[in-house]
C-alpha cells in the first residue's frame, strides 16, 4: 500500500486547493489519518475510492468522536530582559484548543486487500457550526452509520439521504456520546 | 449548550394511499429474533417499501464502556453478540492489545484460534436451525443444531465457568488455562461435529422445500454487497472473497491451511451454503489448532491487567467474527479508561441492504431473507 504521505499528495494532485493535513498517532498501532476539508471531503472520497491504484471501495467503520474545548499546559521559551540582558528562559503556558466534533472513516480495499486508510472530518465548533458533508453518496454502508453519529454526537450530514435518528427515540433532544451529555437536564424523565 | 437539531421526518410512517397496506412487523414478531421492528409497505402481499426501525434494545454500551477501565469492559462485550461471547472478547482485547503494543504468547493464541472457531461452529449451525425454523420446519433442525452446540457450551463452561458469558479473554493471552483433558475433549467433539454436518446436509441441503424456498430469493448483487459494508458469510455467499483471516492474518491465522467458501448468485440459499462449508473448514483450522497446540504461559506476565494506561493514541483493530467484520476503534488520551471506545457492529450494518434484498419478494420471505442475515439484537442497538 501507498504510505498515507503519497496518498495525500495524489489527492492534492487531483484536486487543486484540497486542504489535507496528516494526523501522527502515538500508539505503537501506527495508524494515522488524513484530515480533510469540508469542501472536497467529497470528491476526495470518490476518488479514493475510485482511482485504480488505490479503489478504497470498502468504508468498514464511520464514527464520531467528541473533543470539547480543552487547555493544555506547555513549556515554552520566551526571551525575556533580565538586567537589562535579553535571556531566554522557559515558561509554562496555557493554550486553548477549540472544541469540535469529528467523524472518523476507516476506509479498506476489498478488490486490492489493503487498508485501513482512515480519514478525518471536523466541525467548525460543537455548537453552530456542526454540518459535514455526508459519505453516504460514496459508500452506502456509512448510511446506518452516519445515522448513529448525527443521532448520539450531533453531527448534520449534509447530504445523507435519510438523516433521522436511529437509536434514541424520536422526540429526544439531546446527544448522549457527548462528553458534556447529562442524563437529567436531557428530558429523559419526562419521556 | 448543544444547537437545536434540525426538524426530522417522524420515524417509521409513510404515506400510502388507497392499495398499499403498511404493516408493522416486531418488534415483538417471532421471525425478528429479538426486538427489531420493520415497517413493510405491502401491495397484496408483495414487499414494495421496507423502513428498519432499531433502538429497542439500546443501552449505549460505548458510553458505559468510556466509564470502565480497558479491563471492565471485557465482560460487557460478551453482551454484544450473546451467542458469539468468545469472539467479541477476541475483537476487543485484540484492539487493546493494538493499542498498547501487548505481545500474546503462543499458547494462548492457538486457544483463540481453538474456542473462536467452535464459535463460528455452533453461531452457523444455529443460524441455519433458525433459518429452516423461519421457512416452517419447526423445532427439529435447531434442536440438532442445540444439541451440538450445548456440548461445545460444556466445554466452554469448563474453561471459563460460564456457558455463553465466558469472559475469558485478556489482553495479552488468556485469563487460564485449558484444564484436564480438555483438548482431547475438544477433538472428540469436533469429531461428532463433522458426522453431525453430515446428517444435517444429508436432511436439509437437497430437500426440495429448502431449495424451493430460499434459491433466487433475497438476491444480493456483488458490487451492493461491497459498497454497503456487508462483511462475512453474507458477503461471501455473493462472490466476494473477503475473509479477514486470510486478509489480515491476525493472530496466527496465517499457520493453517483452510479455503474461503463463495457462492455464485448471493441468494438465501447461498447464504445458507457458505456457512455450511465454513463450518468444514472450521473443522480443519480446530483440528490442526488442536493438533499444534504448544505449552507454555498463557498470559504475558508483565501485562498490567489493572490500571492499563496505553500511551495517548488510537487503534482500530478487527476480526472475522461470525457474522461479519467486528471492530473495536479505540482512543486514549493516557488515562485508565478509554477516552473513545466504538464497536463496529457487523450486525447493524449488514441490514443497510435488507430493503434491497426484499424488494419485490413477498412478506414470508422477508423473515427468511432476515433470517439469512444473521443479526443479534444485543449487537445492532448495543
Amino acid at each position: 500500500m501507498q504510505t498515507l504521505e503519497q496518498i495525500k499528495d495524489r489527492i492534492a494532485a487531483a484536486l487543486p486547493g484540497a486542504r489535507l493535513a496528516v494526523i501522527a498517532n502515538a500508539s505503537p498501532a501506527g495508524q494515522p489519518s488524513l484530515l480533510l476539508d469540508h469542501e472536497h471531503a467529497l470528491e476526495a472520497a470518490r476518488f479514493l475510492r475510485d482511482a485504480p491504484e488505490l479503489r478504497f471501495d470498502y468504508a468498514s467503520n464511520a464514527t464520531g468522536v467528541d473533543w470539547p474545548e480543552r487547555t493544555v499546559k506547555e513549556r515554552v521559551k520566551v526571551k525575556k530582559m533580565i538586567d537589562g540582558v535579553e535571556k531566554e528562559t522557559e515558561e509554562l503556558a496555557e493554550r486553548k484548543i477549540p472544541g469540535c466534533l469529528e467523524a472518523v472513516y476507516h476506509l479498506y480495499s476489498m478488490e486490492l486487500g489493503q487498508g485501513p486508510l482512515i480519514i478525518r472530518l471536523r466541525t467548525g465548533n460543537r455548537t453552530d457550526r456542526v454540518t459535514l458533508p455526508s459519505l453516504t453518496p460514496v459508500w452506502r454502508s456509512c448510511e446506518f452509520q452516519e445515522r448513529e453519529i448525527f443521532d448520539l454526537f450531533g453531527i448534520v450530514f449534509e447530504g445523507h439521504p435519510d438523516l433521522r435518528r436511529i437509536l434514541m427515540w424520536d422526540g429526544f433532544e439531546d446527544h448522549p456520546m457527548r462528553k458534556d451529555y447529562a442524563p437529567a437536564a436531557s428530558g429523559e424523565a419526562k419521556a | 449548550m448543544n444547537a437545536p437539531p434540525p426538524p426530522l421526518a417522524p420515524t417509521g410512517r409513510s404515506q400510502t394511499a388507497g392499495d398499499l397496506l403498511e404493516v408493522s412487523m416486531g418488534p415483538h414478531h417471532p421471525s425478528t429474533h429479538g426486538v427489531f421492528r420493520m415497517n413493510v409497505v405491502l401491495d397484496g402481499e408483495t414487499v414494495v417499501k421496507l423502513t428498519p426501525v432499531f433502538g429497542y434494545l439500546h443501552r449505549n454500551h460505548e458510553k458505559i464502556a468510556e466509564k470502565n477501565s480497558y479491563l471492565g469492559s471485557i465482560p460487557y462485550t460478551d453482551r454484544l453478540d450473546y451467542i458469539c461471547s468468545m469472539t467479541n472478547n477476541w475483537a476487543y482485547v485484540l484492539s487493546v492489545e493494538k493499542l498498547a503494543g501487548i505481545a500474546v504468547p503462543e499458547r494462548a493464541e492457538y486457544i483463540r484460534v481453538i474456542v473462536g472457531e467452535m464459535t463460528r461452529l455452533f453461531n452457523h449451525a444455529c443460524l441455519a436451525g433458525f433459518l429452516l425454523q423461519d421457512m416452517g420446519a419447526l423445532g427439529t433442525p435447531l434442536m440438532y443444531a442445540f444439541r451440538e452446540r450445548e456440548k461445545i457450551l460444556d466445554l466452554f463452561e469448563a474453561l471459563s465457568g460460564s456457558r455463553m458469558m465466558c469472559n475469558y479473554m485478556r489482553f495479552g493471552g488468556c485469563r487460564c488455562d485449558l484444564p484436564e483433558g480438555w483438548p482431547e475433549k475438544a477433538a472428540r467433539i469436533g469429531a461428532g461435529f463433522e458426522s453431525f454436518l453430515d446428517e444435517f446436509e444429508a436432511l436439509l441441503t437437497g430437500n426440495e422445500i429448502l431449495r424451493a424456498r430460499s434459491e433466487g430469493v433475497g438476491v444480493l448483487p456483488r458490487e451492493l454487497a461491497v459498497n454497503s459494508g456487508v462483511t462475512g458469510p453474507g458477503l461471501r455467499a455473493s462472490g466476494v472473497n473477503y475473509d479477514i483471516r486470510k486478509v489480515d492474518k491476525y493472530g496466527i491465522y496465517d499457520r493453517f491451511k483452510f479455503r474461503v467458501p463463495l457462492g455464485e448468485r448471493g441468494d438465501v440459499f447461498d447464504r445458507y451454503m457458505v456457512r455450511i462449508l465454513e463450518m468444514r473448514e472450521s473443522l480443519m483450522i480446530l483440528n490442526q489448532a488442536l493438533h499444534d497446540l504448544p505449552d507454555g504461559a498463557i498470559i504475558d506476565p508483565k501485562v498490567r491487567l489493572r490500571n492499563l494506561r496505553p500511551k495517548a493514541g488510537e487503534a482500530y483493530g478487527r476480526i472475522e467474527s461470525p457474522k461479519g467484520e467486528l471492530g473495536f476503534y479505540l482512543i486514549s488520551d493516557g488515562g485508565p479508561i478509554p477516552y473513545r471506545y466504538r464497536v463496529r457492529p457487523p450486525s447493524l450494518i449488514n441490514l443497510t441492504v435488507l430493503e434491497d434484498m426484499c424488494m419485490g419478494h413477498t412478506i414470508a420471505d422477508v423473515v427468511i431473507i432476515l433470517g439469512s442475515i444473521d443479526i443479534v439484537l444485543g449487537e445492532v442497538d448495543r
